[in-house]
């Protein structure tokens, strides 16, 4: 396999984006991504789009045409992939595969969602859908927010875990995305804020949750010969990229306190990058709930198993801690465009990697300049873990 | 901001139930219907026609005992479009003696009752809509 790194990215702002539509949103990040390689759309021999909700919660159902033609990338190899909130992952693992494998020089992975055209109830019930329709949603209606509550009840029955342990997840994140001008929710909150608010599906309230967010996040990747031709000055590196899944039907995992897919995932990453957890400056970890960021500390090595919310209470995950998690505000106040959400994990680490973090203030300390984003798609249905060294 | 309207789609799809038949006329007896592979022997709930263990489809129907142990538990306050009109329910998982798990609501308890380790019974219910399902009730 060749070496492959990344030379441009662009995130579009994340939030309530009704002022523009799926194209529009994806070239706000497409345009920075090609100016920041310094490289034409012509350049971009193929393009992955990850997105989730295509024809369902936003109107294009084959948005890869529709985006390319916008962007001017038309003619580049094209695909559309779909791993529910790691589709972005998805994405840039399939434009990483073409140059690792000699087929391209350059290749772009967009990550892309808009899940504001439609009201909450219909959200709730394309988002429910996508676990297993048949079993779990036909007669019982499970939502997204309820399969991780699911997780929630059985951490905290078995490690002790409390309703403010998650809590505190939610206010780390919010501060940091007070930071970060691209996050959507800007906004300090307390422990007291967070339990106080509207339950969502027990023992999770609407503070626990990532909001329904649109936005996009465009790489550009190239070849070790690319990079030398192109001078590119500070290429970030893909150390390592593990991936793995998990069942469709939640009866069919044999625990609940954490995500077989993420430990899996993360085994193979670092094994792929060489690397051991303890080498790692900093993450970006899936928090699409509270819970969800206690469970991946435990699955992807940064503590032991059940020590998640003991991390955290010491302030380790905090910048100035063993490892910051999150600092651009996470999934959690960031927001979550479902399938923008993978590249959008590879744009901060990018940025914090090079020493850009657009906020000095939330720049991490580097010490072996090597990051991991871990991005789940649904509760541990499928999984990628990155790695990438500077 | 301005915007427009798209074009309305409803959306009923016909989901084939042939290989699964027993399973829903069984629920209208009353009884819960797993599928055993005949080759591996594995159990498989929710029923399958096909064995993801040995790939083999020689399968036979084994009725499920009613004794379950919850795992975990959530009650849902936010709901679906398709479920407004649904009071908030709780789904559960519970684990069967025959070592399979089954997701599904849990009724007759107050929430604050519901506790991870407790023991329910699993029972075959036709809903007030003449929909075949099943729900974990008191013991």
């Amino acid at each position: 396999m060749r070496k492959v790194a990344i030379i441009g990215v662009g995130n579009s702002k994340f939030g309530n984006r009704s002022d523009v539509n799926i194209s529009e949103l994806a070239f706000e990040a497409v345009k920075p991504s090609l100016e920041d390689a310094d490289v034409n759309a012509k350049d971009i021999e193929f393009v992955a789009l990850g997105t989730a909700g295509a024809g369902a919660w936003y109107e294009e159902t084959q948005p890869a045409v529709v985006v390319a033609e916008y962007c001017g990338l038309t003619k580049a190899g094209l695909i559309r992939c779909e791993a529910a909130c790691a589709s972005g992952s998805a994405a840039f693992f399939s434009a990483y595969s073409t140059i690792a494998s000699g087929q391209t020089e350059i290749a772009m992975a967009i990550g892309l969602e808009k899940m504001r055209e439609i009201d909450t109830p219909t959200a709730m019930e394309w988002i429910g859908r996508s676990g297993c329709y048949l079993w779990e949603f036909h007669n019982f209606g499970l939502t997204f927010p309820a399969y991780y509550a699911l997780y929630a009840n059985a951490h905290m029955a078995k490690y002790g875990t409390t309703e403010e342990d998650l809590a505190l997840v939610a206010v780390k994140n919010h501060k940091y995305a007070t930071m970060n001008p691209i996050a959507h929710l800007q906004k300090n909150i307390t422990v007291n804020d967070v339990l106080s608010s509207t339950v969502i599906a027990s023992p999770l309230k609407l503070l626990d949750c990532c909001p329904m967010t649109d936005g996009a996040a465009s790489i550009i990747l190239a070849s070790e010969e690319k990079v030398k031709e192109l001078k590119i000055d500070t290429p970030v590196w893909i150390a390592g990229i593990g991936y793995s899944s998990g069942t469709a039907n939640l009866s069919k995992r044999p625990s609940y306190v954490g995500l077989e897919a993420s430990v899996l995932a993360a085994q193979r990453a670092y094994k792929a990058a060489g690397v051991t957890p303890n080498q790692i400056d900093f993450a970006e970890v899936h928090d699409c709930f509270t819970i969800a960021e206690i469970m991946a500390y435990e699955d992807i090595g940064l503590c032991s198993k059940g020590e998640g919310a003991k991390l955290l209470r010491d302030g380790q995950t905090e910048i100035g801690g063993k490892i910051p998690v999150n600092v651009d505000g996470g999934l959690k106040a960031k927001g979550h465009p479902i399938g923008a959400t993978g590249c959008s994990m590879m744009y901060e680490l990018t940025k914090q990697l090079r020493e850009e973090a657009v906020e000095r203030r939330r720049q991490v300390p580097l010490k072996n300049y090597v990051a991991l984003a871990h991005n789940v798609g649904g509760a541990g249905h499928y999984c990628y873990v990155t790695i990438l060294r500077r | 901001m301005s915007s427009m309207k798209s074009r309305e789609v409803k959306v009923l799809q016909n989901i084939p139930i042939s290989k699964t038949l027993k399973f829903w006329e069984g629920l209208k007896e009353g009884k819960i219907y797993a599928t055993q592979c005949m080759k591996c022997g594995k159990l498989h709930f929710p029923p399958a026609a096909d064995c993801s263990n040995c790939l083999s489809s020689k399968m036979e129907w084994i009725e499920l005992s009613d004794e379950a142990e919850i795992e975990t538990f959530s009650q849902v306050m936010v709901r679906p479009a398709s479920f407004q009109q649904n009071k908030p329910y709780v789904v559960a998982i519970g684990r069967l003696k025959e070592n399979v798990k089954v997701l599904a609501w849990i009724v007759g308890f107050k929430l604050s009752e519901i506790k991870v380790g407790m023991k329910v019974k699993l029972v075959a219910k036709v809903t007030d809509e003449g929909k075949p399902t099943y729900e974990f009730v008191p013991i």
